[in-house]
């Protein structure tokens, strides 16, 4: 019963694909080109995700002239210091995966280890299965992963949720991508102690800090989708206030960007309310002036090595 | 005897295939999936055991299909029905049931009659197996 079928699915199989229409033709050019106009930076991010949908479209095309075919492992693990975007890679990661066909239905789920992992005993279980079942057809981002392996308490939870992912990556591999994301350090730590999930992840992606330029690009861009732009002395006051916090603790990238214009947009409101007389133009109310951002902490705090005499 | 309940029951059972495509279907109408299961099919039998809490939030059939697995393994003789819940406000219930599993030997529904009060016969269902 079998072969006639067999015969005449290998008749209509193409004999050759056309690539790069293969590639129009899935919209995965659009969310390539989404991703370089609106990502500042990141050039080997965008470098390997071109490469992962470049593999996918060969193995599509494969698998349409009937050719060997073994759907790729596609769990990654991206690494790199806060705020640098691994979270929106991740989210167009799972658009661009929905493009090529690779998952089902395209959508993100996050979670932290606080999702996964139950409090008492019998709890883990059904609560990684439950985030599990959310996820099938789309991708599980899984954001500081390592806090799921405590090994300063044996009785920790964590590893049972650990062993159920990764059962699941194992089994349900094209059902469901998982991502990993950490700081570099502490996730290589991770793999260590977890030799499972290393040898699972075909996919290490290492997300670089960004340079200054970059961090400014990324300021102007974010302030104009609020609606707000610079003026010509703020955009080199922002370059000079980038530079400072970047030697100061905690710095997150364009996390920080986005919370320094956060806060500058709440003084700009400020002295719009107080210094103002009269009406205000919509020009006036989308500005962002020097003042605003030299007001900042950062601006006034000293630096260890060369005392700020500002105040 | 076959016990006929729910969408589909005149069909023949439908395979795994056609349970995702359904369960599709209900996710699609944005309906939560429960699996419920029984060893007594008896009409009246309303409340099935659940097998877990519906599901909420699902994007996906593979879930269900991995929840009805587990229940399959666990209650490989026993009716499991997978039900759809429209929680739209105005319905809040039940749209759509369906039996996705059969036990092997399907028990019969037998009628019995009892005499009652002023020579009356009453009528009543029950599951013989």
């Amino acid at each position: 019963m079998a072969m006639p079928q067999a015969q005449s699915s290998t008749e209509s199989l193409p004999t050759s694909v056309d690539l790069a229409e293969e590639y129009r033709a899935s919209g995965v050019a659009e969310v390539l080109d989404e991703l370089d106009r609106e990502l500042v930076g990141l050039k080997p991010v965008k470098r390997r995700i071109r490469e992962t949908a470049a593999l996918l479209l060969v193995e599509r095309a494969r698998r349409a002239m009937g050719l060997t075919h073994e759907a790729p492992s596609l769990h990654m693990s991206f690494t790199g210091n806060p705020g640098t975007g691994k979270t929106t890679v991740a989210l167009r990661m799972a658009n661009l995966l929905h493009r090529l066909g690779y998952i089902r239905k395209g959508h993100l789920v996050s979670v932290t280890r606080d999702d996964l992992v139950g409090q008492y005993i019998g709890h883990t279980a059904p609560k990684t299965k439950e985030i599990l079942k959310k996820a099938m057809g789309g991708v599980l981002f899984i954001d500081e992963a390592y806090y799921l392996y405590r090994p300063d308490n044996e009785r920790d939870y964590g590893q049972e949720a650990i062993e159920i992912l990764l059962q699941v990556m194992e089994n349900n591999r094209d059902d469901l991508v998982v991502i990993l994301a950490g700081y570099a350090d502490r996730m290589d730590r991770f793999f260590e102690s977890n030799p499972g999930f290393r040898s699972r992840i075909a996919h290490h992606i290492d997300f670089p800090d960004y340079d200054d330029g970059e961090l400014l690009s990324i300021a102007e861009s974010m302030l104009s989708r609020q609606g707000y732009r610079f003026d010509a002395k703020a955009t080199a006051v922002m370059g000079e206030y980038i530079a400072r916090r970047r030697r100061q603790p905690h710095f997150a990238n364009a996390r920080s960007i986005r919370n320094a214009l956060d806060r500058a947009r709440l003084r700009q409101a400020n002295r719009l309310f107080e210094e103002t007389v009269g009406s205000v133009d919509a020009e006036q109310l989308s500005t962002i002036t020097a003042r605003d951002i030299s007001a900042s902490r950062v601006f006034s705090m000293g630096e260890p090595n060369h005392p700020e005499t500002s105040s | 005897m076959r016990i006929t309940q729910g969408c589909f029951s005149f069909l023949p059972d439908l395979t795994d295939e056609q349970i995702t495509a359904q369960v599709e279907y209900c996710l699609g109408k944005g309906w939560a999936i429960g699996v419920e299961h029984t060893d007594d099919p008896h009409p009246r039998n309303t409340y099935w055991e659940m097998w877990g809490n519906p599901m909420f939030d699902l994007k996906d059939a593979k879930g269900v299909m991995m929840e009805l697995e587990d229940c399959r393994k666990a209650h490989p003789q026993d009716y499991i029905r997978l039900n759809a819940f429209d929680s739209s406000r105005g319905l809040e219930t039940v749209t759509m049931s369906f039996i996705v599993n059969r036990p092997d030997n399907e028990p019969n529904l037998r009628m019995s009659r009892t005499e009652s009060r002023g020579r009356n016969q009453r009528y009543a269902w029950e599951t013989q197996r």
